[in-house]
């Protein structure tokens, strides 16, 4: 592959959220290993998807890097800054530059702001337009999300998910960020509206240049927008490859049962696939297995797997994967 | 030929609200045979979970209000019998898998008080007697160590397990028809592969027809044996899987089928969608519900709400389009 420019460069990110115990002296009895380790480097101009069950941290990653959490250890490098560790000004000039679509479009909106509020709340906060620049923008991003511009002064209710979707995506694109990064944006809509959202965030960064980190469970959908994508298993990333190579030959047997779960809308190929079903559930991330955390649902999980952690090594051009036995 | 074993017929529901009478469900009609899975598929507010609820009379009235309809379930009209008499169907021969397994259940009961009630209700057993019952059930829907969870409450479940709670609880008392309201939509894929499985293998252990609710065509892809698609009240589409897959005839099928990416094809450059916005229907429309969305819509569309037409064996479309177009 060729050299691309780097936006985001994700070093050893480790978060951990502490469990205290009692009230007034509040005692660590533990903590829950939400994210472990994580490096990656996302390009610009590029889709990076991030997929993995329910509780594996992904959603932690993003807020980490958006530093909405403190990271515990690790850089997280974004256009060259350090937002680890930024302070007052510099961290908020940071944050402009990158932005957060929520999954969950009923709860992401302030019901008693209207649209033209919710809107313009990010320009207010970082000063960059006054009054009536604010106005004439906030008509801009509704067309550009495909909404009408006389939606301005109503309220969140009055909208169905997929156009609160949108009214999201339009905030997030008020201060025309470099880096979105995309929380589940279309888990909870119907399918019909899913891929007009999808759509309209292909069409946008397009327009716009953007570079997107897609978090979602949704494979089908994460193939169909990612160029590259990373499959987490509790904290930790299993594999990072091309989305076509991971498709195409995924080499995790974690990400080889994540694909196999996946639905295919075709009765014939259905009935004739052979899935491999994981047992059981997700270990909990306060007390994850030793060695390799997936060891407890791998078939092909051997002895040394318990006694060491496998690192991320590359074994083909920009496939990476974390496992003893392959 | 297979035994009918419930017949819906002319079904029309409305409900009361503060804006005026909404018109959930317009005359729609499905059977089910013995064993036979059948899919419902359409977009939240379709009317799917509706139907399906008030078969067992779970809508209360008012707001709602059966207009119109039967329903016919071993030779009786579940619309028609008392109160008391459903009460012997809902939960015993017919049963509910519902959407949430996390709100479905009474946070502060013990699950194994919660799956003993179908059978101390329906079959007098005393607790002491079900609980071997509910045990060996447990353990066939993969419950490790089901003796002794009997005491747990919900929350000591995780998702997929609790899921699988709900299965149990269901199927305790051997029901004819099991009802599947979107039962793995709030699970992960790797869970959901899990459930589809587990209902499988229980379908053809207790030989149970399976209605099974999903907005997502993929799910059902390898579980139904036939597929009506429903929109805004009506059903739009009737067919065996295969055909509905293969060969969808209505607009709005080839829609929703355009909007899924397939794992196993190349990626496409542009998913199909379908724009705007189900209609809601405070007046029923004297033209097609489908027609602000549908882009193969002709004059005729505006004129007349289509009907569904049987345009091949066991294949029903309501679309004045799909018999002439040649696109569709």
């Amino acid at each position: 592959m060729q050299e691309r420019d780097i936006i985001l460069h994700v070093e050893n990110l480790v978060k951990h959220f502490p469990i205290t115990h009692g009230v007034l002296f509040q005692k660590e009895v533990g903590c829950v290993y939400a994210v472990d380790d994580l490096t990656f480097d996302i390009f610009k101009g590029e889709t990076f998807g991030l997929v993995g069950e329910s509780g594996c941290g992904k959603t932690t990653t993003g807020r980490t890097i958006l530093r909405l959490y403190q990271p515990t250890a690790g850089n997280v490098l974004f256009e060259g800054k350090d937002i680890a560790t930024l302070k007052g000004t510099e961290l908020k000039a940071a944050r402009r530059r990158m932005q957060m679509i929520f999954q969950d479009p009923y709860s992401s909106l302030d019901n008693r702001m209207t649209i033209e509020a919710i809107i313009s709340e990010p320009m207010e906060i970082h000063h960059t337009h006054n009054q009536q620049a604010r106005k004439n923008r906030v008509k801009e991003l509704l067309a550009m999300v495909g909404l009408n511009q006389a939606f301005a002064s109503r309220y969140p209710h009055e909208f169905s998910g997929g156009q609160r979707q949108r009214i999201g995506i339009a905030r997030a694109l008020a201060l025309e960020p470099a880096l979105i990064i995309c929380d589940e944006p279309i888990s909870a809509l119907d399918v019909s509206i899913q891929s007009q959202v999808v759509n309209l965030l292909i069409e946008l960064q397009r327009k716009l240049g953007l570079t997107y980190l897609f978090i979602a469970h949704d494979l089908s959908m994460v193939r169909h927008i990612s160029d590259r994508v990373a499959v987490m298993y509790l904290g930790r990333i299993v594999e990072l490859a091309s989305c076509e190579e991971l498709f195409r030959s995924p080499f995790h047997h974690y990400t080889k049962a994540l694909l196999s779960a996946v639905p295919i809308p075709d009765p014939e190929t259905e009935r004739k696939r052979k899935r491999i079903i994981l047992q059981g559930d997700v270990p909990s991330p306060i007390n994850p297995p030793t060695g390799c955390r997936f060891r407890t649902r791998c078939i092909n999980a051997q002895e040394d797997c318990s006694q060491e952690t496998p690192l991320l090594h590359e074994i083909m051009p920009g496939h990476y994967v974390a496992c003893f036995h392959i | 030929m297979m035994e009918k074993i419930l017949n819906v017929k002319d079904l029309e529901i409305s409900f009361q609200t503060k804006d005026g009478i909404l018109h959930a469900i317009n005359g729609i009609s499905f059977d089910l045979e013995h064993g036979e899975t059948l899919g419902v598929v359409g977009e939240s507010g379709c009317g799917k979970s509706v139907t399906m609820m008030s078969l067992l009379r779970l809508i209360p009235q008012p707001p709602g209000k059966l207009v119109n309809g039967t329903a016919i379930f071993n030779g009786v009209n579940l619309f028609k019998i008392s109160e008391e008499e459903i009460r012997k169907i809902r939960g015993s021969k017919i049963s509910f898998i519902f959407q949430d397994p996390m709100t479905s259940f009474n946070p502060i009961l013990p699950i194994g008080i919660q799956m003993a009630e179908p059978l101390m209700y329906h079959k007098g057993l005393s607790y002491q007697d079900s609980e071997s019952q509910i045990v060996e059930m447990l353990s066939r829907v993969g419950i490790p160590n089901a003796k002794d969870r009997l005491k747990d409450y919900p929350f000591q479940f995780s998702g997929g397990m609790r899921q699988r709670v709900m299965i149990a609880t269901a199927l305790i008392c051997n029901p004819e028809i099991l009802i599947a309201d979107e039962p793995t939509t709030a699970l992960d894929v790797t869970i959901q592969a899990q459930i589809v499985e587990l209902i499988k293998e229980l379908r053809d252990e207790f030989s149970m027809s399976i209605i099974w609710i999903t907005h997502d065509l993929g799910v059902i892809a390898g579980l139904a044996d036939r597929i009506i698609v429903m929109y805004a009240g009506y059903v739009i589409e009737d067919a065996w899987v295969d055909d509905l897959y293969k060969n969808p005839r209505h607009p709005y099928t080839k829609g929703l089928l355009g909007a899924l990416p397939k794992i196993t094809e190349d990626k496409q450059k542009k998913l199909v969608s379908i724009d705007g916005m189900p209609p809601v229907l405070f007046s029923k429309p004297q033209y097609c519900p489908f027609i602000d969305r549908c882009s193969y819509k002709i004059d005729r569309c505006k004129e007349a709400n289509p009907l569904l037409e049987k345009i091949a064996d066991r294949h029903f479309v309501a679309c004045w389009v799909s018999a002439s177009d040649e696109r569709i």
